[in-house]
This record gives C-alpha cells, sequence and structure tokens, in this order.
C-alpha cells in the first residue's frame, strides 16, 4: 500500500470539547447582548433583575427593556440561528453539496411570497407570519411533488432543479406584489421582511416557533446515524440497508419544517445556513451526530453577534440579511481559497 | 446462502441493457464477471443488489424473491463495494466502515462500541488498520478501495458484490485487493466481482461468466469458459492463452 500521502485528517477538537467551548461563547455572548443597547444595563443590573425578579425593586426601566425586548430578541436570534445552521447541515448532507442552503428547495422565497401576500393584503401580522409559513412548506412540498412526478434522472438533481424553478417564480411573483403595493406603507415593509430582521420579534414569535424546530429536530437527531448514510449517495445508502426515498422525504420534511417556522418570525435571513455547517465541520468534522450539534451552536451564537450588532451599530436598525452576507461572504471566500480539499 | 438469478433481464426503463442471464453464487464461491467497457457490468451488479428492478426472470437471495425482501434484509445477507470513489464530506476511515453497522442497529440507535471494534477489526484484517483515523478523502485508490471492503467486511454479510475492486488500481493494489478477494472466500464468504483483466479471473475466480452487450456469452469455470476463442469474441480482440511453468494461466494479445 502506499505510504507516506500526507493524508493526516486534520486537527479537530473532540465533540465534547467543541460542543462546551461553543456552549459557553453562545452563554457569555447572550449574557453581554442583555447588557448592550440604546439603555446600557451593567452586569449587576442584569443580575438583579434576572435574579430578584420578585423581590426588592428593581428598576421598572431596566425590567421592560430586559424583559419585553431584549430577552425576547436574544431568544429569537438564538433560535433563529440554530435552525437555519441545522436545516443547513441537514441539506448539504441530504444533497451532497456542500453549496446548498436551507432555502435550496425554495422555502425562503416560498415564506417570502406568502409574507408579501399577507403585508399586500394589510393582514395582521400573526396571519403575515401563518401565511409565511404555510407558503413555505407548501413551496417545498410543491418543489418534491415536482420532484417526484419527473421521473428518469438523477433524483437529486431534479429535486434542485425544481426547487430552482419553482423558487424563480416564487420570486417573480413577489416582485410583481411589490410593484403593485403601496410604496410608502406596504412597499418597505415587504423589502425589510424580505432581508430578514429580529427587531420586532417578541415572547409570543419565540414560543409560536419553537415547538416546530423541536419538532423538526426529534427525527434529526434520532436517525442521526442514518444521515451520514444518505450523504454517500442514494445507491450506497441502499446498499447499506436503509430506504433511502423514504428517509430523503423524512429529512426534507424535517429541515424544511425547521426552516419556515423561523423564516416566519424572522424574514429571510440567508447566510447562516449556509456557511455554519462549513466552519463546524471544519470543527468536528462530518459525522452528522457531532456536527448537528456544533453547527447549530454556531449559527445560534453568530446570528446573536449579528443581530446584536444590528441594533446597537446604528441609530437605525439594520436589516439581517445585509450584516450575514457581509460577514458570512468573505468568510465563504476565505473557506475557498485556503483551499480545504475536504469539505 | 446463495445468490441466484434465473433468466435474468435487466436495465432500465425503457431501456433494455441485458437478458438471459443465468448465474448462481455459494457461499465460499468467488464468481467473476468479463465484459467489455458497456457491456452491462454495472447494471446486471446493480440489479441483482436490487438497487434497480429487475426487467424480467427471477432473482433469488436464500431461495426468495429478491424484491420481496426489505432493504434491511438484503443488506444483512448481501454487501456491496462500489469502485472507490471520492466522498463529498471528509468522514474518518473508522467511521466510513462502521456505517457497514447500521443495518444490525435499531434505526434510532447510533454506533455501539461493538460496532467500532468491529469496525477495527475489518480494517485490521485488511492491513489498514493505521487508518483507522484518518480523513477517507485523502486516501490513494486503492487505500479507498481497501477501506471499502472493510466497510462490507463490517456488514458482516455472507455475500459480497465487489464492482470492479481494481479498476483504477496500480499494479501492486490490484494483487493486493485479489489476495484479499481469495482471503473473502477461503473465510467462507460468497464474492461476485467484474474485472477487465482475465488474468485476474484465471487467479481468484471459481466461476466466471463472460458477458458481451448484456447476454452471457460463456459461463463455466475459468479453464473451460475463459477459452482463446471466447476471450476474442468477447474483447474483439486476438488473444492467447498461456499456461505458466508454474501452472498459472495468463491471457495476452496475440502477435499479427
Amino acid at each position: 500500500m502506499d505510504k507516506g500521502t500526507t493524508a493526516r485528517s486534520p486537527a479537530r477538537l473532540s465533540a465534547p470539547a467543541a460542543l462546551t467551548l461553543l456552549g459557553s461563547f453562545v452563554a457569555l455572548g447572550a449574557v453581554g447582548a442583555a447588557m448592550v443597547g440604546p439603555y446600557p444595563i451593567d452586569l449587576s443590573q442584569l443580575l438583579d433583575a434576572l435574579s430578584g425578579r420578585a423581590g426588592s425593586s428593581p428598576d421598572p426601566i431596566i425590567e421592560t427593556v430586559l424583559f419585553s425586548v431584549r430577552l425576547p430578541r436574544i431568544a429569537a436570534a438564538l433560535l433563529v440561528g440554530a435552525a437555519l445552521a441545522g436545516a443547513g447541515t441537514v441539506y448539504q448532507g441530504l444533497f451532497r453539496n456542500p453549496l446548498v442552503s436551507p432555502d435550496i428547495l425554495g422555502v425562503s422565497t416560498g415564506a417570502g411570497l406568502g409574507a408579501a401576500t399577507g403585508i399586500f393584503l394589510s393582514l395582521p401580522v400573526l396571519a403575515i407570519q401563518g401565511l409565511a409559513f404555510a407558503a413555505g412548506l407548501a413551496t417545498v412540498a410543491l418543489v418534491y411533488l415536482v420532484a417526484t412526478t419527473v421521473r428518469g434522472h438523477e433524483p437529486t438533481l431534479v429535486l434542485v432543479l425544481s426547487g430552482v424553478v419553482l423558487g424563480a417564480l416564487a420570486g417573480a411573483c413577489i416582485s410583481l406584489l411589490k410593484i403593485l403595493a403601496d410604496p410608502y406603507d406596504q412597499l418597505p415593509a415587504i423589502t425589510f421582511w424580505l432581508l430578514g430582521s429580529l427587531a420586532s420579534v417578541r415572547v409570543d414569535d419565540v414560543l409560536s416557533a419553537a415547538p416546530a424546530v423541536i419538532i423538526g429536530l426529534v427525527p434529526l437527531v434520532l436517525l442521526r446515524w442514518r444521515m451520514n448514510l444518505m450523504s454517500l449517495g442514494d445507491e450506497e445508502a441502499a446498499a447499506l440497508g436503509i430506504e433511502p426515498r423514504r428517509l430523503r422525504l423524512l429529512f426534507i420534511a424535517a429541515a424544511t419544517l425547521m426552516t419556515a417556522s423561523v423564516v416566519a418570525i424572522a424574514g429571510v435571513i440567508g447566510w447562516v445556513g449556509l456557511v455554519m455547517p462549513h466552519i463546524a465541520r471544519l470543527l468536528v468534522g462530518p459525522n452528522f451526530h457531532r456536527l448537528l450539534p456544533t453547527a447549530m451552536l454556531m449559527g445560534a451564537g453568530y446570528l446573536l453577534l449579528v443581530d446584536t450588532l444590528a441594533r446597537t451599530m446604528t441609530e437605525t436598525e439594520t436589516p439581517l440579511g445585509i450584516l450575514t452576507a457581509f460577514v458570512g461572504a468573505p468568510v465563504f471566500l476565505w473557506l475557498l481559497a485556503s483551499g480545504r480539499r475536504g469539505w | 446462502m446463495q445468490l441466484a438469478a434465473h433468466n435474468l433481464a435487466f436495465g432500465y426503463h425503457n431501456h433494455p441493457v441485458g437478458s438471459g442471464v443465468d448465474l448462481a453464487v455459494d457461499t465460499g464461491d468467488v464468481l467473476c464477471l468479463l465484459g467489455p467497457n458497456g457491456s452491462g457490468k454495472t447494471t446486471l451488479f446493480k440489479t441483482l443488489l436490487g438497487l434497480l428492478p429487475r426487467q424480467g426472470g427471477r432473482i433469488e437471495l436464500d431461495g426468495q424473491d429478491l424484491s420481496r425482501l426489505s432493504r434491511a434484509t438484503v443488506a444483512r445477507r448481501l454487501s456491496y463495494v462500489p469502485q472507490a470513489h471520492d466522498a463529498v464530506f471528509p468522514y474518518a476511515v473508522r467511521d466510513m466502515v462502521m456505517m457497514g453497522r447500521s443495518v444490525h442497529r435499531g434505526l434510532f440507535a447510533g454506533p455501539t462500541a461493538q460496532d467500532r471494534a468491529f469496525a477495527e477489526a475489518a480494517l485490521d484484517e485488511l492491513g489498514i488498520g493505521a487508518l483507522a483515523g484518518r480523513d477517507y478523502k485523502r486516501l490513494s485508490g486503492g487505500q479507498r478501495q481497501l477501506v471499502l471492503i472493510a466497510r462490507a467486511l463490517a456488514q458482516d454479510t455472507p455475500l459480497v458484490v465487489m464492482d470492479e475492486p481494481t479498476a483504477s488500481l496500480d499494479f501492486g493494489n490490484q494483487l493486493l485487493v485479489l489476495e484479499q478477494v481469495e482471503l473473502l472466500a477461503a473465510k467462507g464468504l460468497g464474492v461476485v466481482l467484474s474485472t477487465h483483466n482475465p488474468d485476474h479471473a484465471f487467479r481468484c475466480a471459481s466461476r466466471v461468466l463472460l458477458l458481451k452487450d448484456g447476454h452471457m456469452l460463456a459461463s463455466g469455470t475459468p479453464h473451460a469458459a475463459l477459452s482463446e476463442q471466447a476471450l476474442s469474441t468477447v474483447y474483439d480482440v486476438a488473444v492467447r492463452v498461456e499456461q505458466l511453468p508454474s501452472g498459472q494461466r495468463v491471457c495476452v494479445a496475440r502477435e499479427a
């Protein structure tokens, strides 16, 4: 056997070490994020407010800022980031393509169309979110339906192409709505929604999205080993004893549920689901049972950081989609340029 | 345990590739499939593995109709060694081999310590135990092929199907893989493999099957089936079969 090839696997952290480290970073980040903002709160005030909520006499302004604005927003950032990164990890494995993101099957554009329609019809916020969620799921269901009707091609390719086509169609519908929308009231709302934001997120939003994310997460955690097999391609996976068609449907449904539920409350936020799985893979390798929690923690931390920047950097809120792209694109280019052979 | 095909027609929907194939592999046998490019070897293998639906005839695994068995049942009896490929993700060799174990575990389970031991034993058996922690993507073609064979060993099936396990390997690695095929048969496994080199069939096969344009040209023991005439017909070139002083047979081109 030929020896001496420099085929050592790159230095990777052990999974518990990586998770502990990331977990502490994210926890520290959450504490930091709770302190900064237009109304700064120092650590002792924060601890007072958190511990003695019922006790002493906490500052009512701090109470309001913390419990109705900052903490829900921090929770939302963590949830949305984790869900997007988790879904991206699943899709990249499933489609055996590291350039795939959670919106590959049109979930984000579908949800965007739903939300734009809701805004156009001047529906209440809850209805807009519901419409976004339903339209996101419906788009992916339609993509899947189209792909299973078209036979005789590589199934993964057909699925991705159907996603691209139907996504483009939904994108065209969004553009049409933007033209028809009231330019002073509806158009900014649609544009802002399409760029993603946690500015108006409330406790209720977090509570409505969290169960869906958890439901989507259950099959991913349970079938973590089978996910590795799926990333070898259908034939090998089948020869190793699993039913790739059935499992793919389940994984797509789970990842789509996670994506659609967070897109519904936060709008379209790109890059998290594309870049975080990569960095996580660099840290702990591609084995799904280590990769999934790592990517989700990183996604949570990343979106928390970006959202904190979005609300503190300038007087007006910067849409998240812009910031994630500004940070994500250079990181991704660096990944490409660093010439790693393994993703 | 036997894998048998009777009057098998195979191919894709609306695109028949071959028909009329009869074969049987028992544990301990090495069936070697020879045929030129495009003769349908890979399609036949995929059909035998149940990865493609058969277009006619019957396939029986342990006396049962293959198409009625679940994927998991098939995978506990029959493992597949694909041609050494480039993985998309850089799995550690140990993880790659352990994937062969998943069919023996519940759907929601993860690999156990026993699976890990199984994988490492399989790697040791092939003499590549030292590669366990390495990145599969960074191995040479020969190393990858051995890792995929190790995965089939970890899958612990009585029968193994190998699609051109010596393709794209250098001379030394080809011999190494053939040696492993012989060892597997000696252990009592049944092996079906395809190759482009008749010498490989002379060396390790107990039975051979010559395939051309999807049809069986000859089958039987290497000695009987691999005649100069049959080989010349299969490959459309004049060949000679020579016997070396050691008794080993080799196939060479006939000089003009």
